[in-house]
C-alpha cells in the first residue's frame, strides 16, 4: 500500500550502519584549521617527471582515441606490463587478459572482492587496526566482519619500538576461523601501522586459510615503501595460496599520483571471472589516458628494475629519510612514535605526551580523537587518531595513538617540527 | 589432516616450522580441494557474467572492420578540452586525491549550468554526485535506492546495463515496450511509443522506481513533455523515484526539445538525472558522470559511493570543470560545444538514413542521440543454417562482420527475455563517425548486392 511503502525509508538496508565515515569529519576539519597537514596519506611532493611527461604524450598525441572507451577489463598495454612484471613477482605465468583486472584504485578493486564473494552468512576476519573501507564493505555486503587484534608487545628496553612489536597471537587468530569465515583480509605493508608482516607470520596466515579453505584479499598497494632493507613478502606467492588469494596494488601508491585512481587486481582466473562480473555491472570501464601512461610507467620500471634509477627504489630511499624525520621530531618533544618497517604512515603514543587537551570525564569519544581534534584547531598540525581504523567494540583499546603521513615536501615536515617543537616550549614555560 | 610443528614464545619472535613433507601434503591437499573449490559467486551476480560488449566489441576490433557498432566516437574531442586536461595535469595538487563526491570545481561548474537549464537552484555538495560515468551513477542510484522486493520499470528496448544492475540489487525489473505506431509518415523514432494503460499497469505498490533514457538509446526517441507527463503522473500517484538517464540530453535535432522529467511539477524530489562527460564532450574514455536531484535522495548515492570508490580521478575533474565554464559562458551560444556537435551530429545522421535508404533499407530517423535503428528483414539474408540459438539478429550481425566487414549492434541485446524475438529484426548503426569512417560505410553498403570475391 502507498501509505506502507511511504513509511519505510527511501534507502536501501545495505546502506545501513555504512553512512559514516571518519574521513569526512577529518579531511573537513583540516581544510578549515590545519597549517601543516600530516593526516590524509596523500604525497604532497611531485610525482615523478617521467609519468607526468607519460600522461601529456598520451593525452595530446596523435592518436586521440586515448579520450575514448578501452577495453572495460583494463588496457591492453597495462594489463600486458601488469602481468610481466607480477608474474615475476609471483612466480606465476600471467594472462594479462584473465590473471589482471585494472580498477579505479584499489578501493575499487576491494569493492569488487567483497561483492563478488560475500554476502549474507559469510564472516570476514580482518585484522585490527584496519583501513576503514574494509569494515563497510564487508557490511555493505551482507557479511559479518570479526576482528582479530594486532596487539603491541611491551617493549623491553627504553628505545623506541618498530612497528614489528605490533603482533598477532597465534591462538587467537586460529580461533577466529569458523565454518562460515569466507576471507581474511590482509593488509602488508599495514596502513596505519605501518607494520611489514614478515615470512613466518605470513606463513601462519597462509597455513589457516588452506586448513579452512578461505580466500585471501591481499591489500599490497604499499608494496614498494617498504625500509632498512625489509622484504615485502607477497602471500600469493607462498604454497597453497595463488588459487585462493586476490592481490590488489595501487598506482597512486606506487608512483605518487592518488589522484589518477588507477589500481589493479592480480590473481587465478577462477576468482578474478567474478571480479569481472562485478566490474563489468557497476564501472564497467577505467579512465583510459592514466592507464596508458602507468603503463608506460611500469615499462621504465621494468627497465629499471633493481636499479639505483629506478622510481621503486629511489621513493622508498626518501621516504626513509621523512620517516626519520618525523621519528626526530616526534621523539624529541615526548610523543613516542613507533618506526614503521613500511607504507608512509606511523602511529605515535601520545599517552606520556603532557597535553593540554582538557579532560573529559566520562567522553564517549576515545581520548586520541579528541586530541586530535584539539591539536589540528589549536596547534594547527593535522593527523588521525588511531581509534578511527578500529570497529567500534575495540576504539576504547586503541585510544591513545596518533598516525601521521610523512610523504610531505621537507618544508612541510620542518613546519610540522617548528609547531610541535613551539608547544613543548609552551609546556615546559618559564 | 593438516597440522604443523611449531614453536613459539610470547615474548621475543615467535617462529614455526613446518616439515617439508607437510608441505607438500598441504599442496597436495589444496590441489585436490580445487575439484570441490567452494568458493562460487555470490547470488547477487549469478547470471550476470555475459555482457554483449565483451562478445561484439572483441568481434570488431580488427581494424579492417568498419566498426559503426559500440557507441564511441572516432572523432577527435574538442582541442581545449585535451588542453585543460594537460594544464590540469601539471599543477602537483591536481594529481591527488580531490572530494571524495565531486571535485570543488567541477560540483560547481555543473551547479551552474544545470541551475541554468533546470532554472533551480542547485547546491553543489548536497545535490550532484560525481560518478565513474554515467554507468557508476547508474550503479550508485540503484544500490542506493533499490533492494530485494521492488520492482524497477525499464522501457524496452533499455540500455543493456539497467536489467543487470537491477538485478544485482535484488530486485525485479519489469518491462514495458515502446511499440511503432504506424501513422502514415515515413519511420521516425517519434514513432516509437509508450501505451499509457498498458503502463499504468505496470505500476504497483512494490514498484520502487521507474528508468527513464531521454534521448533514448537505442532508438533515438525524445520523449516529448506529454509523454513526460504520462510517466511523471504515475510517478506521483504511485510515489515512485524516477531514475532518468538523459546522456545524450544536448544531442537533439532540428524540431525537438530535450525536456527534463525532474522539471516537471513534483518531480525534482523523487528524480535523479544522470548526465555523461563522455557523451557531452566526446570523451568516453575520461568516464566520468554525475547524478543531479534532492539532498535526500543524493546523499544516499554519496554512501555508495563512497564505500565503492571514493574518488573519481582528479586531473579529469579540473579538465571537464574547465571546459564547463568555457561552454557555460557561451551557452547561448551557436559556438557552443552543446549546440555545434548537435549540428554536426545531424549532419552525420541525416548522412546516415540516406546511405541505408540507398540501400533499400528503411531505417528509423532518430529525433536525439546518435544511434540509428534499421530493420534488416528486407534484405532476406538467409542464415537459418548458423545456429539457431541466438537471436537473427545476433546472426546477422556476426555475418555482416565476416562477410562485409561491417559492424552494428544486434537490437535484442536491449531488450529482456520475453521481447527479444520481437526486436530481432533490427539492428543498430552509431554514427558519430568522421567522415572517413561513414565513407567507408557507404562503400559496403553501396557493394552490398554485388558477390563476395
Amino acid at each position: 500500500s502507498l501509505q506502507a511503502k511511504m513509511s519505510r525509508p527511501v534507502q536501501a538496508q545495505r546502506l545501513e550502519g555504512i553512512d559514516k565515515n571518519i574521513w569526512v569529519e577529518f579531511v573537513k576539519l583540516a581544510a578549515t584549521y590545519s597549517k601543516v597537514n600530516l593526516g590524509q596519506g596523500f604525497p604532497d611532493f611531485s610525482p615523478p617527471g617521467f609519468l607526468k611527461e607519460a600522461f601529456v604524450r598520451a593525452l595530446s598525441g596523435e592518436n586521440h582515441m586515448v579520450h575514448q572507451y578501452t577495453r572495460a577489463f583494463g588496457h591492453p598495454p597495462l594489463v600486458k606490463i601488469l602481468a610481466q612484471f607480477f608474474g615475476k613477482l609471483l612466480g606465476q605465468e600471467l594472462d594479462p587478459m584473465t590473471n589482471v583486472m585494472v580498477t579505479v584504485g584499489a578501493y575499487q578493486a576491494l569493492f569488487c572482492c567483497f561483492q563478488a564473494f560475500v554476502e549474507e552468512g559469510d564472516e570476514v576476519i580482518i585484522l585490527e587496526p584496519f583501513f576503514d573501507c574494509y569494515e563497510a564493505m564487508v557490511r555493505m555486503a551482507g557479511g559479518s566482519p570479526v576482528f582479530v587484534p594486532l596487539r603491541l608487545k611491551a617493549p623491553t628496553d627504553g628505545k623506541l619500538m618498530s612497528s614489528a612489536a605490533w603482533q598477532l597471537d597465534p591462538a587467537e587468530l586460529a580461533s577466529k576461523f569458523s565454518k562460515q569465515t569466507k576471507a581474511i583480509v590482509l593488509n602488508s605493508p599495514n596502513n596505519p601501522l605501518g607494520k611489514v608482516f614478515s615470512r613466518e607470520e605470513l606463513g601462519l596466515l597462509a597455513e589457516l586459510c588452506v586448513k579452512h579453505d578461505v580466500l585471501c584479499i591481499s591489500d599490497e598497494v604499499y608494496e614498494w615503501l617498504v625500509y632498512d632493507g625489509k622484504e615485502h613478502v607477497r602471500i600469493a606467492s607462498l604454497p597453497g595460496m595463488w588459487e585462493r588469494t586476490v592481490t590488489i596494488g595501487s598506482a597512486g601508491k606506487t608512483f605518487s599520483i592518488t589522484g589518477w585512481k588507477v589500481g589493479w587486481t592480480v590473481g587465478p582466473n577462477r576468482l578474478l571471472q567474478h571480479l569481472r562480473t562485478v566490474h563489468q555491472n557497476s564501472v564497467y570501464h577505467c579512465a583510459t589516458v592514466g592507464q596508458e601512461a602507468v603503463a608506460q610507467g611500469f615499462q621504465r620500471e621494468l627497465e629499471l628494475y633493481g636499479k639505483p634509477d629506478s622510481y621503486f627504489i629511489q621513493l622508498p630511499k626518501e621516504l626513509q629519510q621523512k620517516r626519520d624525520r618525523l621519528v626526530q621530531s616526534l621523539d624529541a618533544v615526548g610523543m613516542k612514535p613507533i618506526i614503521p618497517e613500511g607504507t608512509y604512515f606511523l602511529v605515535a603514543d601520545i599517552s606520556q605526551f603532557k597535553s593540554d587537551v582538557p579532560d573529559v570525564p566520562d567522553s564517549s569519544e576515545p581520548y586520541d580523537s579528541r586530541f586530535a581534534k584539539w591539536m589540528v584547531k589549536n596547534k594547527g598540525l593535522a593527523a588521525i587518531p588511531l581509534s578511527a581504523f578500529c570497529c567500534a567494540a575495540h576504539r576504547s583499546s586503541y585510544s591513545h595513538f596518533l598516525r601521521f603521513c610523512f610523504a610531505k615536501e621537507e618544508a612541510t615536515l620542518k613546519a610540522a617540527n617548528d609547531i610541535l617543537q613551539r608547544w613543548k616550549q609552551e609546556k615546559t614555560g618559564p | 589432516m593438516l597440522f604443523a610443528s611449531r614453536s613459539f614464545c610470547y615474548l621475543g619472535v615467535r617462529k614455526y616450522q613446518l616439515r617439508t613433507d607437510l608441505l607438500l601434503r598441504c599442496i597436495n591437499i589444496s590441489a585436490s580441494a580445487t575439484m570441490t573449490f567452494r568458493h562460487k559467486n555470490t547470488r547477487r551476480i549469478e547470471g550476470l557474467d555475459s555482457n554483449v560488449w565483451v562478445e561484439f566489441t572483441k568481434v570488431a576490433a580488427d581494424p579492417s572492420i568498419v566498426n559503426l557498432g559500440q557507441g564511441l566516437p572516432d572523432i577527435s574531442p574538442p582541442s581545449y578540452v585535451k588542453e585543460e586536461l594537460a594544464k590540469a595535469a601539471a599543477v602537483d595538487r591536481l594529481n591527488q586525491y580531490t572530494r571524495g563526491f565531486g571535485h570543488p570545481s567541477l560540483v560547481k561548474a555543473l551547479s551552474q549550468v544545470y541551475g541554468v537549464v533546470c532554472g533551480r537552484k542547485i547546491d553543489p555538495l548536497t545535490d550532484i554526485l560525481v560518478t565513474v560515468g554515467a554507468y557508476g551513477s547508474l550503479f550508485s542510484t540503484i544500490q542506493a535506492l533499490i533492494e530485494e522486493g521492488d520492482e524497477v520499470i525499464i522501457i524496452e528496448p533499455f540500455y543493456d546495463c539497467y536489467e543487470p544492475m537491477v538485478k544485482m540489487a535484488g530486485a525485479k525489473p519489469v518491462f514495458i515496450q515502446l511499440r511503432y505506431k504506424n501513422d502514415g509518415s515515413s519511420a521516425s523514432s517519434a514513432n516509437w511509443v509508450l501505451d499509457p494503460a498498458e503502463l499504468a499497469n505496470k505500476f504497483n505498490s512494490r514498484t520502487k522506481a521507474i528508468i527513464l533514457n531521454t534521448p533514448h538509446n537505442p532508438i533515438g526517441k525524445v520523449f516529448t513533455r506529454e509523454e513526460l507527463q504520462v510517466i511523471a503522473d504515475l510517478c506521483i500517484k504511485h510515489d515512485t523515484l524516477c531514475i532518468s538517464d538523459e546522456v545524450y540530453e544536448w544531442l537533439v535535432y532540428k524540431g525537438n526539445k530535450h525536456i527534463k522529467i525532474a522539471t516537471l511539477p513534483g518531480m525534482w524530489e523523487r528524480t535523479i538525472t544522470i548526465g555523461s562527460a563522455g557523451k557531452t564532450y566526446s570523451v568516453t574514455g575520461w568516464k566520468l558522470g554525475w547524478s543531479i536531484g534532492p539532498q535526500n535522495l543524493i546523499k544516499h548515492l554519496q554512501v555508495v559511493h563512497q564505500n565503492t570508490l571514493y574518488t573519481c580521478p582528479t586531473p579529469l575533474q579540473e579538465a571537464l570543470a574547465q571546459a564547463f565554464w568555457i561552454d557555460y559562458k557561451r551557452m547561448g551560444d551557436p559556438d557552443c560545444y552543446f549546440h555545434s556537435l548537435s549540428r554536426e551530429l545531424e549532419s552525420k545522421r541525416d548522412r546516415m538514413a540516406q546511405l541505408l535508404q540507398e540501400a533499400g533499407l528503411k531505417p528509423v530517423i532518430p529525433d536525439g542521440g546518435y544511434f540509428m535503428i534499421v530493420d534488416v528483414s528486407t534484405l532476406n539474408v538467409d542464415l537459418s543454417d548458423v545456429d539457431e540459438k541466438q537471436p537473427y539478429d545476433y546472426k546477422f550481425v556476426k555475418w555482416m562482420i565476416t562477410s562485409k566487414k561491417l559492424s552494428a549492434i544486434p537490437l535484442s541485446a536491449f531488450c529482456g527475455p520475453e521481447t527479444k524475438r520481437q526486436f530481432e529484426k533490427y539492428i543498430r548503426f552509431c554514427f558519430i563517425k568522421k567522415d572517413s569512417t561513414l565513407d567507408a560505410a557507404e562503400v559496403v553498403l553501396k557493394n552490398w548486392n554485388k558477390q563476395p570475391a
